[in-house]
């Protein structure tokens, strides 16, 4: 079925090393009375930081530079357009990554139907999103770890969750590997290094900026991706995670899912701001807005976003 | 302090533990973590952004990866930004998982209690509102020795444990405190002084109140008190409390946390089940009163006085 409205995959963003937001003083030393120059040095280090001073009252204008733009490969009939990068994943990827989004669709398929015939409580379905799940799983190490919302199947069943699997999770059967415990969609595997996934939203986005800074400290090559939604993107967790991942310099990709809806609620009534891309600025990491839609994109904005995460 | 000596002997005995919170840089509001980023370095021991649900957020991931997080939220009256996740997350990572994932390796402290001057946001006692939740493990030390044992219990458990510091002691409370790395044990009460008339239950600063009661109570009525520090609340030793009431039949929890729906409730009411048959007297509570922490004037008024003890056991006495 065509979509008219494009279903926009907003915010791949990275945490970059920003020179300029360093120079945290080093708290346990006081200034002291008899550091008077010093203090004023510091002083003055910090006022060149905070841009020049102006006579004349101007308000920043909010949407100055929106609407941020759309990262996409593909043209419409799937070509490479002129001046996008082809990724060149090679025969072998490129049908695994099409024959998981379709199987991640007819799975779907069945069991939004098992739902509806009151045969398992609740499911949620991942229409739409095949490209940016199994995009971005693509280009992540299969040791990365993954913090989920729980429309993220298509990054489990890139990395071998059976369809057994995910069915025994959705059953609560004793085969489940979460023990039968949590409602439908609420998937976790630690052998494939993806987190539980639990039902309050956005609470696994500062959890991912913590396991991200272990796993630097631990010396790991590893990084930490957050999938979130355009809904939960407004919750305290989201602003308390990106602002600490961006002072404790934590090597993780928040991937905000903008699919435009919270339920019933449309982004008009979510935000007033440029998409979730545009809160990037504000804590100091930067981001980029892509076409959910287009698989390449998904797959060449993570990869590079991975890059950046890791070489820090 | 005592508490400083548990973290330091926490970091240098695992090179995956941090200390991280508001603060925590400079040596901390408290002085808790006077030393520790001098000593072990800015990437363990380190301030974050102002954000006690990002604080404990940040904590529950960084436990996730098999980290020891040790997290700080400066007062107790701040601590219910992070109950999502405390009560949703941290409480539920391992029992939500099957056992595949964990966050054991976390402990919360946050200084709590009265101290004179706190009005409603730096006095609050908020141990209730966790001992509510299981999967959680709630700690209360009554003095520097306990702390320091008690805490460093607490870092090395394979739970999350949220530790509660009664702010009063930090400065008041001089006690000799062993060096070195010990522990107390979790989930054990301490008899503090033996009786057989009554048995009084409390925990952190509370204690030091019930074993003065305990003393005029021997010196004006020769009652026999004997006082329990419940050190750690959930999962509290009913079996020590039980089997002092069976010997005493008598009960009074006393603790600064607001009656209603206190901690002291429901060890009332457990104690009322299990040793029903043992009681002389109905089990009584001696607790702040039910209204938001005062101000500085009200202060006496609202608390649990010695006085306010002394009486509560001595109308159990002559039930």
């Amino acid at each position: 079925r065509e979509k008219e409205r494009e279903r926009e995959m907003l915010g791949v963003w990275r945490v970059a090393t920003r020179e300029i937001f360093r120079g945290a003083p080093r708290g346990f030393r006081y200034q002291s009375q008899s550091a008077i120059p010093e203090g004023r040095e510091k002083a003055m280090e910090q006022d060149r930081k905070m841009g020049s001073i102006v006579p004349h009252m101007e308000f920043f204008d909010a949407y100055a530079n929106a609407p941020i733009s759309r990262y996409r490969v593909m043209d419409q009939n799937g070509e490479i357009s002129p001046g996008a990068e082809d990724p060149k994943v090679g025969k072998e990827m490129a049908v695994k990554m099409y024959k998981d989004m379709v199987r991640l669709h007819i799975m779907d398929g069945y069991l939004y139907d098992v739902q509806r015939q009151g045969r398992i409580s609740f499911y949620m379905t991942n229409y739409g999103e095949e490209a940016s799940h199994v995009g971005s799983a693509a280009a992540l190490d299969s040791h990365d770890t993954v913090y989920g919302q729980y429309r993220e199947s298509g990054v489990l069943m890139w990395r071998g969750f059976t369809i057994q699997q995910f069915m025994d999770q959705c059953y609560s059967n004793k085969d489940d590997v979460g023990k039968g415990r949590q409602m439908p969609v609420h998937y976790g595997s630690d052998k494939l290094c993806f987190q539980t996934i639990s039902s309050p939203l956005s609470t696994q986005i500062p959890q991912a900026t913590g396991y991200a800074y272990a796993l630097k400290h631990s010396g790991s090559q590893n990084c930490v991706i957050c999938y979130f939604g355009d809904g939960a993107a407004s919750e305290g967790d989201f602003h308390a995670a990106l602002n600490a991942a961006a002072t404790l310099e934590a090597p993780v990709i928040f991937f905000c899912r903008n699919n435009q809806y919270a339920i019933s609620t449309e982004v008009q009534e979510q935000y007033r701001g440029d998409g979730i891309a545009s809160r990037g600025t504000g804590y100091g990491i930067e981001a980029i807005r892509v076409d959910g839609n287009d698989i390449w994109a998904v797959y060449n904005a993570t990869k590079a976003a991975r890059r950046t995460v890791v070489e820090e | 302090t005592a508490v400083n000596e548990a973290l330091h002997e926490a970091l240098e005995s695992d090179g995956k533990a941090v200390v991280f919170g508001e603060d925590v840089g400079f040596g901390g509001v408290f002085r808790c973590t006077t030393g520790l980023a001098e000593r072990f370095g800015r990437d363990r021991v380190f301030n974050t952004p102002l954000c006690e649900q990002g604080i404990v957020g940040f904590g529950v991931g960084l436990a996730a990866m098999g980290h020891r997080a040790i997290a700080e939220v400066q007062f107790a009256d701040y601590i219910f930004p992070a109950m999502d996740q405390l009560v949703n997350e941290a409480a539920k990572y391992r029992y939500r998982s099957g056992g595949q994932w964990d966050c054991g390796g976390l402990t919360v402290r946050a200084p709590c209690g009265a101290v004179g001057h706190g009005g409603h946001y730096h006095s609050q006692s908020p141990e209730a509102y966790f001992t509510h939740t299981p999967g959680l493990k709630v700690v209360v030390p009554s003095g520097p020795r306990e702390a320091k044992g008690l805490l460093l219990a607490s870092i090395r458990d394979p739970n999350p444990v949220v530790f509660f510091e009664p702010k009063m002691m930090y400065r008041t409370s001089v006690e000799d405190v062993p060096e070195g790395d010990y522990e107390l044990p979790l989930g054990e009460a301490r008899v503090v002084r033996e009786g057989s008339d009554a048995t009084l239950v409390g925990w952190g600063p509370q204690v030091k109140v019930l074993v003065a009661a305990a003393k005029e109570l021997e010196e004006t009525d020769g009652a026999q008190c004997e006082v329990i520090d419940l050190r750690t609340l959930l999962p509290w030793d009913y079996e020590t409390v039980c089997a002092s009431v069976s010997k005493t039949g008598r009960l009074v929890v006393s603790h600064e946390a607001s009656f209603t729906g206190g901690f002291g409730a429901e060890i009332a009411a457990f104690v009322s089940e299990r040793c029903f048959l043992r009681l002389e007297s109905p089990p009584v509570r001696v607790c702040g009163q039910d209204t938001p922490f005062p101000g500085h004037a009200h202060e006496p008024l609202f608390l649990p006085t010695q006085q306010k003890v002394v009486e509560a056991v001595r109308s159990s006495i002559g039930y």
